[in-house]
């Protein structure tokens, strides 16, 4: 078992009384030898934010709202755009001009009523991030620009908040699972930031929205074994996608004695709102 | 015979079908402490055969299958393993 496993047993150590409609609502994963009513009541009591509600975070929410996780954080403060629905399946036409926020919660409790969903109506800087993702067990990053990426890497870092970071340029994709403490972090990885300029934003760059749809439903099933404690996650590890020629490769990722903010002697200790130089930022 | 057997907990699920007789009989064993039995009454034929097999599937014992009446069966299975992990 995976020993960073989060949730609980019940609130008084005992497993719940199902209702009859969570029966049938969680019976295929009840019937699953490693997850059962036990290990849907971990689902249940699960506390998982999103960072972003575009191209990941729509299906990751989709599918963490299915399993029955039981609360969902969104952060996000752009509005639904007709450009989004290209590959943001969690928001509709009718939803144009609406906050994603507000879209997404509508989404994913009209398709199960057990799950409660946070919203977080605005940008992540360093002053807000840490207040913001105290409370949950797991964060996703779906985020679509290079400073919030090391933001939210640097803050889960110091929090001990498990990570499930991915990212999508084009026709691939990329998934590593961050556990603080026990492994590298994302700066093990790129220690800082490309530069502005260096790097097209994916908005300049395009996406093949069903990409997002893959890697998404990837990163949401790396959050739901992280609350069962099931398998082998992405630690130390990152999976890269290629839609073109379908391949996989996971490509293992050493953690970095000297990383600024995990290694022995860590040099940053305030979180940095690195310059947004991606226009749709804003 | 499984008259000396002691029965912890009963379940009748006479009325459901696959996959939710075995849905209910795990959801059952897993409140139930290792080495307890649970008696499971039920009416659909096909679970007859499923539910003692997937109960062994996750490592559970089952100790008898009976038909009762025309249409009815007993299972009894003993919990021998919690949660099966990974």
């Amino acid at each position: 078992m995976c020993p960073d496993s989060v949730g609980t047993r019940g609130y008084k150590g005992e497993i719940m009384e199902f209702t009859e409609d969570q029966i049938l609502r969680y019976s295929r994963h009840i019937l699953l030898p490693e997850v059962g009513g036990e290990g849907q009541e971990r689902l249940l009591n699960a506390k998982v934010v999103l960072v972003g509600a575009g191209g990941l975070g729509s299906p990751v929410g989709y599918y963490l709202a299915a399993a029955g996780v039981g609360t969902i954080g969104v952060i996000d403060n752009d509005r639904v755009e007709i450009s989004n629905l290209q590959r943001q399946i969690a928001h509709n036409s009718s939803r144009i001009g609406v906050l994603k926020a507000d879209s997404a919660k509508e989404t994913y409790e009209t398709l199960n009523h057990d799950v409660n969903v946070v919203t977080h109506k605005e940008r992540l800087t360093s002053a807000n991030i840490k207040n913001i993702i105290k409370d949950y067990d797991i964060v996703v990053d779906g985020s679509d620009n290079f400073p919030t990426r090391y933001l939210v890497n640097d803050a889960c870092v110091m929090l001990k908040k498990t990570l499930i970071s991915a990212a999508v340029f084009r026709f691939e994709g990329q998934l590593m699972s961050i556990y603080p403490g026990d492994g590298p972090c994302y700066r093990c990885l790129f220690e800082i930031p490309p530069p502005p300029g260096m790097v097209p934003s994916c908005q300049e760059a395009g996406i093949l929205g069903a990409v997002t749809g893959v890697i998404g439903t990837l990163q949401a099933t790396e959050v739901i074994k992280a609350i069962l404690g099931i398998g082998e996650p992405l630690k130390g590890k990152l999976l890269l996608w290629n839609a073109l020629d379908m391949s996989f490769r996971i490509v293992k990722v050493p953690k970095n004695r000297e990383c600024p903010v995990c290694g022995e002697h860590p040099t940053i200790k305030d979180l940095i709102d690195y310059e947004h130089f991606c226009s749709m930022s804003h | 015979m499984t008259d000396d057997i002691t029965i912890n907990k009963t379940i009748d699920i006479r009325g459901q079908v696959c996959p939710y007789t075995f849905v209910r009989s795990k959801l059952a064993i897993e409140k139930m402490n290792v080495g307890e039995v649970l008696e499971i009454i039920l009416d659909h034929k096909a679970a007859v055969e499923n539910v003692p097999k997937s109960m062994e599937n996750e490592g559970q014992k089952v100790l008898a299958v009976e038909q009762t009446s025309e249409k009815e069966w007993r299972i009894v299975v003993r919990k021998d393993k919690e949660k099966k992990k990974t």
